[in-house]
């Protein structure tokens, strides 16, 4: 048409003005600074950390990661035995958590009638959010007495002949912390495994129910082949956690430095001895403390490391 | 009738929740034949064929009144549990759904749930000539189900279905989400197995309807006067034929004569 209004149509092709235009660039800049800011900082921690405990570590040599003496008073600071606790505390966790969490996010995924589902996950959820000391002060008051004592006596009775439970039980020991630190990492796990499981297609569960299965035979089968990976991703999240769970275990875990093979004699972790003796520490005995930090640190980026390899290849599978 | 019926259907209502969705269903149907079921999107088709194996059981409200009999035996009986009445009457989806697992391992599924005794690699041969698949996946057995085109998945959805030994196979439009070559090897499929199963399909594709099934039931959506409810009713259940050239209802001949015409 000729006499169509062209001075009111904009052109095609002319590109457009102000600041939706800009937008773009602009986003990108933003979102690329902000990530080279993380990665800056992260590497500015390690960094600085590492060059603060380094002549603690260069001056006890090999023993500093292999001895497990740590006595500030003679300057020994050895730290095997923190990262025994710390490593043993997070499995007994995850040993309990993730049966647990992983029968909640299938009840309330595939068996709970709707109207359980949302106040359920409400309050799961909830218990992600109190904070770590509340979960160490109930542990002390309530669980210990309650539960961990009477039950690491019993476990000590009736199999001490395992050495992993081996007596005299106390409840101030590996087992009561990890008891605690699952309990802190139950709602970490399960509320992501619940995403995760609400995220299989339902035409699998219906190939799966329609040749045939249970509901159990549909989870085994169709559910949880689907959700492995994302699961695992969840229990190393929580794993992480648990790791370096500092003021619960601090208070659960006996505060003794020792390596023993039974779970219910007192020990002690690398997140902990920094919580307990940092604030009295000087000189040398510091930058031990700061080590214990870096060493944390290393084993946890390598168990992040490790799940997300894990997770990739199961998900190329 | 010179056979028992499959599956004897009386006064069939299902309803989700208040909401009526389909009544009224009275129907027999013969073994070793296909049935369509045939009807405007909304009918009811696929709230009709997932009675025949419970499938409607999973939905949470669901309501079924009446009687469906297989082989003279009520399914929504209390003595009866869903398990065994689906592993009797299989199920072929919409969407080619195989699970995230080898070609053979979902062939296999079924049977190892059923607690198969045999022998598997047979088994699973077996199942996969008989949904005419076996001589693309012979060699790749153990590649993943989801490398292959959505045709195969299907037909590899049909032989797994098979491995459980139904003696009918329910198909809610299974080949809608396929390209028309994939679609005639479905419907050349479904007559090869007509010769040992039962076959209900639900279909929205007129032609075929006409071409592969042997008796169709039209379904249509009625309204309450005051147009605050709607639900599905079986107008018309006949041979296929006489369906298409001379229907009895006029809601019938609407239908056929608007989707061909
Ligand atoms: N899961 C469900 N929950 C509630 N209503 C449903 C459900 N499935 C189907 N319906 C209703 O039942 C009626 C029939 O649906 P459907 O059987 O899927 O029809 P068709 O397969 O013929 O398109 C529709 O009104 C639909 O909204
Ligand atoms: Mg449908």
């Amino acid at each position: 048409m000729t006499n169509a209004p062209t001075d009111t149509v904009a052109s095609p092709l002319v590109p457009r003005k102000g600041f939706s235009r800009m937008a773009d660039p602009v986003f990108a800049a933003l979102t690329g600074a902000a990530g080279i800011l993380v990665l800056i900082i992260l590497g500015y921690m390690v960094v600085v950390t590492t060059l603060t405990a380094w002549p603690a570590m260069q001056s006890q040599g090999w023993s500093f990661i292999f001895s497990t003496t740590w006595d500030p008073s003679r300057g020994q600071y050895g730290i095997l035995a923190f990262v025994y606790g710390t490593v043993l505390t997070s499995l007994i966790a995850l040993v309990i958590a993730v049966p647990f969490s992983l029968g909640i996010a299938l009840f309330l995924t595939e068996i709970a009638p709707g109207w359980i589902r949302g106040p359920v996950a409400y309050m799961v959820d909830l218990l992600a959010a109190v904070p770590s000391v509340v979960y160490g002060l109930w542990g002390v008051f309530v669980l210990l007495p309650g539960l961990l004592q009477p039950l690491a006596v019993w476990l000590s009775r009736t199999l001490g002949w395992i050495p992993i439970f081996a007596g005299p039980g106390s409840g101030l020991s590996f087992f009561g912390a990890g008891v605690v630190l699952a309990i802190m990492i139950i709602p970490i796990i399960s509320s992501l495994s619940r995403e995760v499981l609400r995220a299989v297609p339902s035409d699998e569960k219906n190939a799966a129910f329609a040749l045939g299965a249970t509901r159990w035979e549909m989870i085994t089968g169709a559910v949880l082949p689907r959700a492995k990976a994302g699961i695992i991703g969840a229990v190393m999240l929580g794993l992480g956690r648990a790791l370096g769970e500092t003021i619960a275990v601090a208070l659960l875990v006996g505060s003794r430095e020792q390596i023993t093979a039974s779970i219910l004699k007192p020990g002690y972790t690398m997140a902990s001895i920094i919580a307990n003796q940092f604030t009295e520490a000087t000189g040398d005995h510091i930058r031990a403390l700061v080590g214990v930090g870096v060493v944390l640190f290393i084993i946890t980026i390598v168990v992040n490391v490790a799940a997300r390899a894990l997770v990739w290849r199961m998900v190329e599978a | 009738m010179s056979e028992e019926p499959a599956f004897r259907v009386r006064d069939l209502a299902v309803s989700y929740g208040s909401q009526v969705a389909l009544k009224d269903v009275t129907l027999d149907i013969e073994p070793r034949k296909i049935i369509a079921i045939i009807g405007p999107s909304g009918c009811g088709k696929s709230t009709l064929i997932r009675c025949f194996n419970r499938m409607n059981d999973l939905i949470p409200g669901t309501r079924v009144q009446g009687q469906v009999l297989y082989h003279g035996q009520d399914i929504y009986a209390n003595d009866v549990d869903p398990v065994t009445v689906r592993r009797n009457v299989g199920m072929v989806f919409q969407r080619p759904n195989p699970f995230p697992k080898s070609i053979k391992e979902n062939v296999a599924y079924g049977a190892r749930i059923n607690g198969y005794k045999g022998n598997i690699d047979e088994l699973v041969e077996r199942s996969l000539r008989g949904a005419a698949l076996w001589d693309e996946v012979k060699d790749n057995l153990n590649r993943s189900a989801l490398a292959l085109s959505g045709g195969q998945q299907q037909r590899l959805c049909i032989a797994r279905a098979i491995a459980v030994q139904p003696d009918t196979i329910l198909m809610d439009e299974p080949a809608s989400a396929l390209d028309p070559v994939a679609t005639s090897k479905i419907e050349d499929l479904m007559q090869e197995l007509k010769e040992r199963y039962t076959i209900i399909i639900v279909t929205h594709n007129m032609q075929q309807a006409a071409r592969v099934s042997d008796k169709a039931a039209f379904l249509y959506t009625e309204v309450n006067e005051a147009g605050t409810a709607r639900w599905g009713v079986l107008v018309e259940y006949d041979d296929t034929s006489r369906i298409f050239t001379n229907p009895r209802d006029k809601r019938t001949d609407d239908y056929i004569s608007g989707r061909f015409g």
